[in-house]
């Protein structure tokens, strides 16, 4: 079945699922925007542990979607994987060193013989959320701001900038979109601690919480905007029929108009966020999270479909043209996308398995007794 | 291609080294943790003996510990591919991807997902769907062994692929060739069963403390007699997976099985050294003796390769400069026909470039007549091929020799905490004790051996190590290596120390 699909074909599927993990973790990143809260929301050690608690049963979730996408890369555009990961090494390295930092925080933080002290654990988890998240955002960002590569003929790469990747965070554009995913990634934090945790007899963090939702998509408002209208007036990266790059005038607008339902999810997707902030901050609902959960995930979407459909080189080289990657020559072969694409068939089991034990698991919010005493997992 | 800086490769596979064996100090013990935990939940949920729950809680949150860090450890090395061997990513991306895919797909997500059940859910769900979790923990953990596993596997013995040279690659042909290669399968079975035996070691250590101590006696006897129930089993089948490895070795890696012993000159009959010091100042093709002193067990190295006490097994002289008489090609032969290929190619691409479409096709006839060896063509000298042999012979050597302990260990703390009298012997109680560090030198030797054994090769006879390189300048390589061994570090001393702590205290509830 899947094996009569055309290599082009194949290669739009996998540009699709690389874009669904990618959006899915921008979804999950409320677990770093909810690390970035922890030092604001809550002011004593049990708010703390409610938070971390409530976080903790989720972040391996967010980690292991980071490495699926990697891991997704790595299979089906291998090229995109090789260029990118060894030339742009430091933001890539930067990002997983905020992650490796991560893995151990929840589990140490509170235990005796840590070494470093509690606060350092927590400043770790800030680090993750803040710099973690901004780099991540940078780095996308290059898919549209282009990046200092040259392949050979083997295709092996060399990266012309000595800051190696660095430089990504130099650019207006990679930024605003790396502090606009921070502040989304608190605005969904917000809505994903509303949705957790029992307040009762914590009124005080409840506002609290509340509060930053709406601050944090304040915050996120002109980093959003300017990302927009950067993509509407800026000039992209096109490819002809015989894969020939070249600079297309308004090309992210060009690809919006023929392709109106990416306009379509991306305002879809903005609302959804909105009304999610409203029943988090204005109204006392609890569920803004599922809605600013999709918005963003719709977001992404657009975000991801506007670099590499449309005959667009999805990973460009500011210092030779026709270095640029694209959804054609970066990808595996024909056999092994029409291998991975059975694989694939495996994502609606493990949807399904996350949320039924996420139903389960979050069927009772977490309160202070949850907390207290030796029943404090984290 | 271009230049590579052979200094910066040698701070790669420095770095490499490093994550690689700092990840495998946690690893193991995720691996069989998990399933004891899983045993002594099983017991739990089936007798509703409160006690063997909290056992089982005690070794989870060791588990919990180990297995945090073992994640954190675990992310730079999926990517570490691309960051420091990019042209590797790149010429066998299109098979090496996928099982790292698969792996974050069917295994990790497992993992992730139930992980929380195991450490949250006690209050939360039923005993038995908390029970189903742990299970399903120790099954991703183990499955995701897998899919690395297979992909190592690929690297040492690369099947169900074919060269492109349009595009400077290798691609793949047949998924389930590479699944299911021998080799595949012997790396699987034999690295997850022996890391059950570090788990059970680890369970020898911390339950032999608590007894020369007298405190926790009933959770520590009954913890060993699972472990070493566990112990036994693993052994046995680490054994023969071994075995298996010793046939897979002389068919894809003759070169690895030669320097295990230390076996320069080929023969008949060949023996396996028990005991032996080896010279360090021989060279191949020199007359010096190999060994300072050796004990050797006759015909055995052939019997277990070939299952024929009497086959032929050649030496690294064979393999450097071939054999005729036992139908041995030489390295220096494969060299030119390597060199051939690489020619071959690049003429090949000119001429594409230049449209001259009847040149390349002859040029590609010729580049598949010596594609097999395209990987001899970046050598130069034919010792080159040669791994380091000092390091493979011991680290192998360390890792059988290690393996007799466990076994006689879990048989003596098995038939011990049977009759109830392992309490009273401090001495099998002292030397039990170092079970677990032992057992961690063994499986970390185990690696050295499969890993050093095959240099000079990222993928066996295609690619060496230094061609997979990325196109980095010395330092950056230099800097990353130093950051990441100063942050192991660190969490390893913090891990440690927190294990400490948790053992100190004990289970909740004093057992």
């Amino acid at each position: 079945m899947i094996g009569n699909l055309d290599h082009a074909t194949l290669q739009h599927i996998w540009w699709l699922l690389v874009s669904v993990i990618g959006s899915l973790f921008l979804f999950l990143t409320f677990v770093q925007g909810g690390q970035t809260l922890l030092w604001q929301v809550a002011k004593n050690d049990t708010e703390k542990s409610l938070v971390i608690n409530s976080l903790g049963t989720k972040w391996e979730l967010t980690f292991t979607t980071l490495v699926l996408f990697g891991g997704a890369f790595f299979a089906a555009f291998p090229l995109f994987y090789a260029t990118s990961f060894g030339g742009a090494y430091w933001v890539w390295i930067a990002i997983l060193f905020t992650f490796i930092v991560q893995a151990v925080s929840y589990e140490y933080r509170r235990k005796e013989g840590n070494l470093l002290g509690s606060r350092t654990y927590e400043f770790f988890l800030l680090l993750n959320g803040s710099v973690g998240i901004l780099l991540v955002g940078a780095a996308v960002g290059t898919f549209f701001t282009g990046s200092n590569f040259v392949l050979n003929d083997y295709n092996q790469s060399t990266w012309t900038n000595p800051l190696r990747g660095l430089e990504a965070a130099f650019s207006l554009f990679n930024l605003s979109l790396g502090l606009f995913l921070v502040f989304n990634a608190r605005v969904l934090g917000a809505m994903y601690l509303v949705n957790n945790i029992n307040f009762s007899s914590l009124p005080e963090l409840e506002q609290r919480v509340r509060r930053s939702c709406l601050v944090s998509f304040i915050c996120a408002l002109p980093f959003l905007l300017y990302v927009l209208i950067s993509l509407l007036i800026v000039d992209g990266y096109g490819f002809d029929a015989e894969g020939t790059v070249s600079m297309v005038a308004h090309k992210y607008l060009l690809n919006l108009l023929s392709m109106p339902w990416v306009l379509v999810m991306l305002l879809a997707g903005l609302l959804l966020v909105i009304w999610g902030v409203v029943l988090t901050s204005l109204k006392s609902g609890t569920r803004g999270i599922w809605f600013g959960g999709l918005g963003t995930v719709l977001v992404g979407l657009c975000v991801f479909f506007l670099a590499g459909y449309n005959n667009t080189a999805f990973y460009p080289s500011k210092v030779d043209l026709q270095s640029s990657l694209t959804i054609y020559n970066a990808s595996s072969s024909h056999y092994t996308l029409t291998v991975m694409s059975y694989v694939a068939f495996v994502i609606p089991v493990v949807l399904a398995y996350i949320s039924y034990v996420w139903k389960k698991m979050n069927f009772r919010q977490i309160g202070i007794d949850d907390v207290t005493g030796d029943k404090s997992y984290y | 291609m271009d230049a590579i800086d052979l200094n910066m490769v040698t701070w790669a596979k420095a770095q490499f080294t490093l994550t690689a064996m700092y990840h495998w100090v946690f690893v193991p013990l995720t691996l069989g943790l998990s399933f004891l935990c899983a045993f002594m939940e099983t017991i739990y949920v089936r007798t509703g003996n409160e006690e063997w729950k909290r056992i089982t809680q005690f070794w989870v949150k060791l588990f919990g510990i180990n297995f945090a860090i073992g994640i954190a450890t675990g992310i730079i090395l999926e990517f570490e591919f691309g960051t420091n061997w990019s042209n590797y990513s790149w010429m066998v991306g299109d098979i090496f991807g996928a099982p790292l895919a698969v792996e974050g797909l069917v295994a990790f997500f497992l993992e992730a997902t139930f992980f929380a059940v195991l450490f949250f859910g006690w209050d939360r769900v039923s005993k038995r769907f908390h029970l189903f979790s742990t299970w399903m923990v120790a099954i991703g953990a183990n499955m995701s062994a897998l899919w690395i596993l297979v992909a190592n596997g690929w690297m040492q013995y690369p099947v169900g692929m074919d060269f492109n040279p349009d595009l400077a690659r290798f691609e793949m042909q047949n998924f389930w060739e590479i699944l299911f290669s021998p080799v595949a399968i012997s790396k699987f079975t034999h690295t997850t069963i022996s890391s059950f035996i570090v788990a059970s070691m680890f369970i020898f250590t911390v339950a032999s403390w608590y007894l020369l101590k007298g405190r926790h006696m009933e959770m520590a006897k009954k913890s060993i007699i699972i472990a070493s129930v566990f112990a036994l089993f693993s052994t046995g089948m680490t054994a023969v997976t071994g075995d298996s490895s010793a046939v897979v070795n002389y068919e894809t890696q003759p070169m690895k099985l030669a320097a295990y012993e230390g076996l320069y000159k080929g023969e008949r009959g060949a023996g396996i050294v028990a005991v032996g010091v080896l010279n360090h100042d021989k060279e191949p093709g020199d007359d010096a003796d190999p060994f300072l002193f050796e004990v050797k067990i006759p015909s055995l190295l052939s019997l277990l390769a070939t299952h024929d006490p009497n086959a032929f097994i050649p030496g690294i002289e064979d393999l450097l400069w071939g054999n005729e008489a036992e139908n041995v090609m030489g390295v220096d032969a494969k060299i030119k026909r390597g060199k051939q290929a690489i020619e071959d190619l690049a003429a090949y691409k000119t001429a594409t470039k230049a449209g001259n479409d009847d040149e390349a096709g002859l040029y590609l006839t010729r580049f598949n007549v010596n594609e097999s060896y395209l990987g001899y063509g970046y050598l130069n000298d034919p010792v080159e091929a040669v791994p380091p042999v000092a390091t493979t012979f011991y680290s192998f050597h360390i890792m059988v020799f290690l393996a007799a302990f466990f076994l006689l260990i879990s048989i003596a703390y098995l038939y011990f905490a049977m009759k109830d009298t392992l309490q009273e012997k401090k001495l099998l109680l002292g030397i039990g004790f170092f079970s677990f560090f032992l057992a961690m030198i063994s499986s970390q030797a185990g690696w050295v051996t499969a890993e050093v054994g095959r240099q000079p090769w990222i993928i066996q006879d295609m690619m060496p190590v230094a061609v997979g390189a990325t196109n980095i300048s010395l330092g950056n390589v230099q800097a990353t290596f130093f950051m990441f061994a100063a942050i192991f570090t660190m969490l390893l001393i913090a891990e440690i120390k927190i294990m400490l702590n948790v053992i100190k205290k004990g289970p909740e509830g004093g057992i």
